[in-house]
């Protein structure tokens, strides 16, 4: 909800080949740390990341991509 | 096509080629085992290297079941056992297979993001006499833009220079152009046809519908359909599933055989058996077509202009079962209109122009009303001393003469006798000089389409339809017998509606969505309790984008019954792909498992079960315009009728 806590949602552009990958690249960014959520949409190919509060995107969005890189190599995130 | 699936394709037509000489010099020239042993794997190195990293890359990441390692483990299995030509076509056969899926996935984000062709590239800026291009997002708050002929409106503003048309057809999906001049609120995201217009912008670009708009049909991907979580979870234990049950086929029936039959283990049959297993494993149809069919959904809907802000609300709108329809702004235009005047003893016009007239310094719904049915220039100097009597009405003097104009409340107070009026709506009595002169009736007007849309709902099988209004018993009934509404409520404030809804929600069947469908001016807290809130009319209202699950770009009743439409259609589609790709495989699996079914059919199985799949998604994009569904209807009608006359005749 709006106005609530100051809770960081961001959208990135992201770069896969297949849907399954996509499945996997969503699991991956959910486990990692200062991420609350991660959604990711095959279709749009975009990733929707909620991070937990006092999260910096930029610290963690670098932890995500190398953790989507280790179950799929061949995606891309441009944060 | 872009460069790495025009790689592939290098890739497929390079192996074809050299898999026919390889296949051709074997059968010709019966080559030693180890010379044809090495051919074939090269050509099985040029089509699978690339899955042959990538199971490796999974293994190592603890990521091992995936559909790269199922096909590597039976590629190299039979290449193992021999059966080289087999192993270097099933890789054939799915790279092929994933090179058309991301073809066809492909095609499919650019179809739709040409669908919602709306955004704007540039604003051409005017400063001090001159129009420089820059970025939308540059623009501030206030500024002026200039849109010429042919051009996108980058943002939200109001015309303070030239009139045009503006075609509103990627927004709205109505073909008809508006008009729009000096004064006129004109949204981002229209195309201007005709004139050079000047705009003063109220909004800045991000505010701006256009982008709130993509966003939300960008976004709207990631509200799962339990179909799609279905998938994923089904997609995450059948792999591991069906290589423990391949696993299982290589091992026990020939241990089975040896130990406890004492027979020949036969590893060989079986080994192959369980390759075949794991070549029809690979879940890939579902995994593809499913989120495929519903980003059809949505792009197609979003296309007629209906805006669906994920694909849990696609798949909630096929089960539809109660439908409830605020009145004013859903069903009735909203806006007040002289719809008669009775009992005038003078000209009609005269009274509407007294009535015009002493009400011309006010700015209630009923007075412009007024004005616009009288429909002439008011002259305001020939009004004077006019008095509103608050909760009654106006008195005024028009040409020196008193015109009192008000309810029936106003006419006793001034004990002027009167006449009751048996029509609906909101009855204004005039009374000139202290004589009672007549009274005119106002009130809202149904939608063109309100009617049509009752019949559409009930053709989708909507069983309930319910009228929730704030107005009287008498508006309300009225509206409700006209489009064939048999449960309405009335005299609610919005606080009652929420209850109204609550109580609907608990007496609705199992497994039925309840659907409210408001002009998201004030029903915010309706929108959001029911199981699918509707809002219509949302062009320029960020409440109403904001509220609801889905969003009409334009007020036409019409879409509620053609977004059920698309819904249904889109549902068959996911079960029919559900039903069809785990029917095929579980009967290959059981083919294969007695030994029925070879390798070539497992991958011809997986890959055709796919193709058809995507090609079925697919169908999802395309939405029969309201005009050809009617056509359709019409023609089957008339056939009868003709044939009905023939047999008469």
């Amino acid at each position: 909800m709006k106005g609530m806590v100051d809770i960081m949602k961001k959208t990135y552009k992201i770069e896969v080949d297949c849907a399954n990958c996509a499945n996997k690249m969503e699991e991956a960014a959910k486990k990692t740390a200062g991420v609350a959520d991660a959604t990711v949409n095959f279709m749009t190919l975009k990733m929707n990341v909620v991070f937990e509060e006092g999260a910096d995107p930029k610290e963690v969005m670098p932890v995500v991509l190398k953790n989507c890189k280790k179950v799929e190599d061949d995606c891309e995130i441009f944060f | 096509m872009n460069r790495k699936q025009k790689i592939i394709l290098y890739r497929i037509i390079l192996t074809m080629v050299l898999y026919a000489v390889v296949l051709l010099i074997d059968n010709d020239f019966e080559l030693h085992k180890y010379i044809s042993f090495v051919l074939y794997v090269a050509v099985y190195l040029v089509i699978g290297y690339d899955i042959l990293r990538k199971a490796y890359k999974g293994i190592t990441n603890h990521q091992v079941f995936d559909e790269n390692f199922l096909m590597a483990v039976a590629t190299i299995g039979a290449i193992l056992l021999g059966e080289y030509s087999e192993g270097v076509a099933v890789m054939l056969f799915y790279q092929i297979g994933e090179l058309f899926q991301s073809y066809a996935v492909g095609k499919s984000r650019r179809n739709i993001s040409e669908l919602m062709d709306i955004r704007p590239d540039y604003a051409n800026l005017y400063k001090d006499g001159e129009v420089e291009k820059v970025d939308p997002d540059e623009v501030e708050v206030g500024s002026i833009i200039v849109v010429g002929p042919g051009e996108k409106i980058p943002i939200d503003g109001v015309i303070v220079n030239g009139d045009t048309t503006l075609d509103t057809s990627a927004l709205t999906g109505e073909s008809i152009p508006t008009d729009a001049k000096e004064g006129s609120e004109v949204i981002s995201g229209c195309i201007n046809i005709s004139g050079v217009i000047k705009i003063e912008t109220t909004r800045e670009f991000g505010e701006s519908t256009a982008s709130k708009i993509l966003e939300l049909v960008e976004s709207s991907g990631l509200r799962k359909s339990k179909s799609e979580n279905f998938i994923t979870k089904f997609a995450k234990y059948y792999t591991p599933i069906v290589c423990y049950a391949a696993l299982a086929l290589a091992l026990l029936p020939p241990l089975f055989a040896k130990f406890i039959m004492g027979a020949d283990a036969q590893f060989g049959t079986w080994i192959y058996r369980a390759l075949t297993f794991l070549v029809i494993s690979c879940p890939c149809a579902l995994v593809i077509s499913i989120p495929l069919s519903f980003f059809a959904g949505i792009g197609g809907a979003s296309s007629q202009g209906i805006l669906i802000k994920g694909s849990n609300y696609l798949e909630a709108l096929s089960k539809t079962g109660c439908v409830v329809f605020d009145k004013t702004g859903t069903v009735t235009m909203g806006v007040f209109e002289v719809s008669g005047i009775h009992h005038s003893d003078m000209e009609n016009k005269k009274l509407l122009e007294y009535a015009a007239h002493a009400e011309c310094f006010s700015t209630h719904p009923i007075s412009k009303s007024l004005q616009k049915a009288y429909g002439e220039e008011i002259d305001q100097s020939r009004v004077s001393d006019v008095q509103e009597i608050s909760g009654f009405g106006i008195s005024a003097n028009v040409d020196d003469k008193n015109v009192l104009i008000g309810n029936a409340k106003l006419m006793k107070r001034k004990s002027i006798s009167f006449k009751d009026c048996r029509s609906v709506g909101t009855v204004v009595h005039v009374a000139i000089d202290g004589r009672y002169c007549g009274h005119i009736v106002i009130s809202d007007r149904l939608k063109a389409n309100s009617i049509e849309a009752m019949t559409q709902l009930d053709m989708c099988g909507v069983e309930r339809k319910v009228m929730l209004t704030g107005d009287t018993k008498e508006v309300a009934n009225k509206v409700a017998k006209q489009l064939r509404i048999n449960e309405v409520y009335y005299e609610l404030l919005p606080g009652d509606k929420v209850d109204k809804v609550e109580r609907l929600l608990m007496e609705k069947k199992k497994g039925e969505n309840l659907i409210f469908v408001g002009d998201g001016i004030n029903d915010a807290p309706v929108l959001a309790r029911a199981d699918i809130g509707i809002a219509m009319g949302a062009l320029g209202s960020d409440a109403a984008i904001e509220a609801a699950d889905i969003v009409l770009m334009d007020d036409d009743p019409l879409k509620i019954a053609k977004a059920i439409r698309i819904s249904r259609k889109c549902m068959r589609v996911v079960y029919e792909n559900i039903y069809f790709a785990i029917g095929i495989k579980v009967l290959c699996l059981i083919l294969g498992a007695f030994g029925m079914a070879n390798m070539w059919l497992a991958i011809f199985a997986d890959v055709g079960v796919m193709v058809l799949a995507v090609l079925n998604a697919i169908r999802v994009l395309f939405v029969k315009s309201y005009q050809n569904y009617m056509q359709t209807i019409e023609d089957g009608y008339n056939r009868n009728g003709e044939s009905y006359v023939e047999e008469n005749s």
